[in-house]
């Protein structure tokens, strides 16, 4: 059974005024426990509607969110439950800290699960470290953090609930190059020790090439491809006509391969090409 | 003297430390720099190398507290010439929200003209031609709050264009954009660059975007580390690793195959440059 799946998942904003307007349209899509998908589409395109009703922030106008086989709007009263399960890490998250100490701060999402003291603190000690937030700094006020620091503070608040399913809506907005790395490196980091699934939307095609197994690309509501991230960015030119791109590194080596040298298709990493230069090389005894 | 010129500037902020005590935390510590009219400049650095305090230096948002910066040969610490500066110099910032103030988007547009008291006529003239020079004339009547992030960045331009600045700063003005919304800002960039001769200060994470750039500046800890065209500068891939950087993956290509031998003399820096590398190595 699949941890997520959606049934004809629709949604419409402002239904019956002159701004009505369709931002989800019949999406099926399964996700299975433990993978990690990158969502990617351009603006408008529906992303950020979608993954507000896979928690149940907002309510389909038509079809199902089905968590673990379940139907998340079967009972309605139970809808916290299905936050607890399926975690959110809004944009800029950082504008949502309100305590006065980190640890408050990323303790509230457990406090409110009715969890003992004991509890409340491991968790939230634990996911400081999943996000590399030292100690000391879980006692200053929040404000007083750097703007890397108050979204980790702000995504360790999420983890600390421990989630089922962790959703990302662009997490390294704004970051610097070694900021996004250091933070998706330690969400890969998170994903491999709590073996859960996680849901990253981004912009950033390098990034989503680095780590997702597999890509849902959203277009005019619709959900246009879900598939491997090696089989979705072998589509470039499919990609950019919907207004995205594919990594620099992805279309130099379909251009090659395009004039006929022997290089495989949908290289995601500098890495991958680079053995994959060299393998050739090696093969017709060019090595120098 | 270059249209821009700053020497030997440096700047503080007041913060605390944990025990609450004042401390002065050094932003700019003796940059010199110098623009050209009508060169189009990218600055490149992390967050918190001074980049931004830097943007702000070049249209007397902020002054020096050490050495000085003269714009278009004007000290920028004359407080009497402040508004001569900011219509010579606009400033672009990231969100794009935070930058409209009328709830239409020609008004908007007008806002900066006509606080510099020019008259309705001249004020229309330049509204249509903003509009125009960023693609954005078919949106003249629309609600900025309408817009797309890329469209809404457009317009902030055009509102910066209708006070007809030689210079134009922009401060990420993509970081919040998707990756369609930010080739339209870019091009609408490069046009006001080329066609309009407007000299532009870019500052950017996205070194994609830095390689379009006549000149790029790299800032570290409030200072220059190191300047040139592109080419120079995305050469030098160990010291932009070193200070957090990215270079292109084209770029990073080349320098992992010419660390392990390969005859690379020229590091590339597009696509087309660096199909150009690996075919000449493929032979």
């Amino acid at each position: 059974m699949s941890i997520l799946e959606t049934r004809d998942l629709s949604y419409v904003y402002g239904q019956g005024t002159p701004f009505e307007k369709c931002a989800v349209d019949k999406v099926n899509i399964k996700i299975e426990q433990g993978e990690f998908v990158g969502i990617i589409g351009h603006t408008g395109s529906g992303k950020s509607t979608l993954v507000q009703m896979l928690n149940g922030l907002i309510k389909p106008v038509s079809g199902q969110v089905l968590l673990e086989g379940r139907d998340i709007w079967e009972n309605p009263k139970d809808i916290r439950s299905v936050r607890f399960k399926v975690g959110m890490v809004f944009q800029y998250p950082e504008y949502q800290l309100f305590e006065e100490t980190v640890y408050k701060d990323i303790s509230f999402g457990p406090s409110n699960m009715g969890l003992s003291e004991e509890e409340i603190d491991a968790r939230v000690r634990n996911a400081a470290k999943f996000v590399d937030l030292k100690d000391e700094l879980l006692y200053k006020s929040p404000f007083d953090l750097s703007g890397g620091e108050k979204r980790r503070a702000a995504i360790a608040g999420v983890i600390a609930m421990d989630p089922d399913v962790l959703i990302l809506d662009e997490p390294t907005a704004g970051l610097d190059p070694m900021g996004r790395e250091v933070l998706l490196s330690q969400l890969v980091q998170y994903h491999k020790q709590r073996k859960n699934t996680v849901l990253l939307v981004s912009h950033s095609m390098e990034d989503i090439a680095k780590i997702a197994d597999r890509v849902l690309v959203m277009n005019s509501s619709k959900a246009e491809m879900f598939d491997t991230t090696k089989n979705v960015f072998s589509k470039g030119e499919e990609l950019e006509k919907i207004g995205l791109k594919v990594p620099q590194i992805t279309k130099i080596m379909s251009a090659l391969r395009a004039k006929g040298y022997p290089v495989s298709d949908g290289i995601l990493t500098v890495e991958q090409a680079f053995t994959e230069i060299l393998t050739i090389l090696n093969k017709e005894g060019k090595i120098w | 003297m270059e249209f821009i010129s700053a020497e030997n500037v440096s700047f503080y902020y007041d913060t605390d430390d944990e025990q609450q005590n004042s401390v002065r935390q050094y932003a700019l510590n003796g940059v010199d720099l110098e623009i050209k009219k009508g060169e189009f400049v990218a600055l490149l650095g992390h967050n918190g190398c001074g980049k931004s305090t830097m943007a702000k230096q070049l249209n007397a948002m902020l002054t020096p507290v050490g050495g000085d910066i003269f714009v278009d040969s004007v000290n920028t610490k004359d407080d009497k010439k402040t508004f001569d500066i900011r219509r010579k110099v606009g400033l672009v910032l990231q969100n794009p929200d935070n930058q409209l103030v009328a709830s239409v988007v020609e008004e908007d547009v007008a806002f900066g003209p006509e606080n510099l008291g020019i008259e309705p006529k001249e004020i229309r003239r330049r509204v249509d031609k903003a509009l125009k020079d960023v693609d954005m004339s078919e949106y003249s009547k629309h609600s900025p709050s309408k817009l797309s992030g890329g469209q809404k960045q457009r317009v902030a331009i055009a509102g910066i264009i209708a006070m007809e600045p030689d210079c134009i700063v922009l401060d990420e003005p993509t970081a919040m954009l998707d990756p369609k919304g930010r080739q339209e800002v870019l091009d609408a960039v490069i046009k006001l660059n080329k066609e309009n001769k407007i000299t532009i200060v870019l500052i950017t994470h996205y070194m994609d975007e830095a390689v379009l750039a006549d000149r790029v500046v790299v800032m570290d800890k409030g200072k220059i580390l190191t300047q040139g065209t592109p080419q120079e500068v995305f050469s030098q891939v160990q010291l932009l690793k070193k200070h957090r950087l990215d270079v292109p993956q084209g770029t990073e290509l080349a320098y992992k195959l010419k660390c392990s031998g390969a005859n690379i003399d020229k590091m590339p820096l597009t696509d087309g440059e660096c199909i150009e590398m690996l075919e000449g190595i493929l032979g």
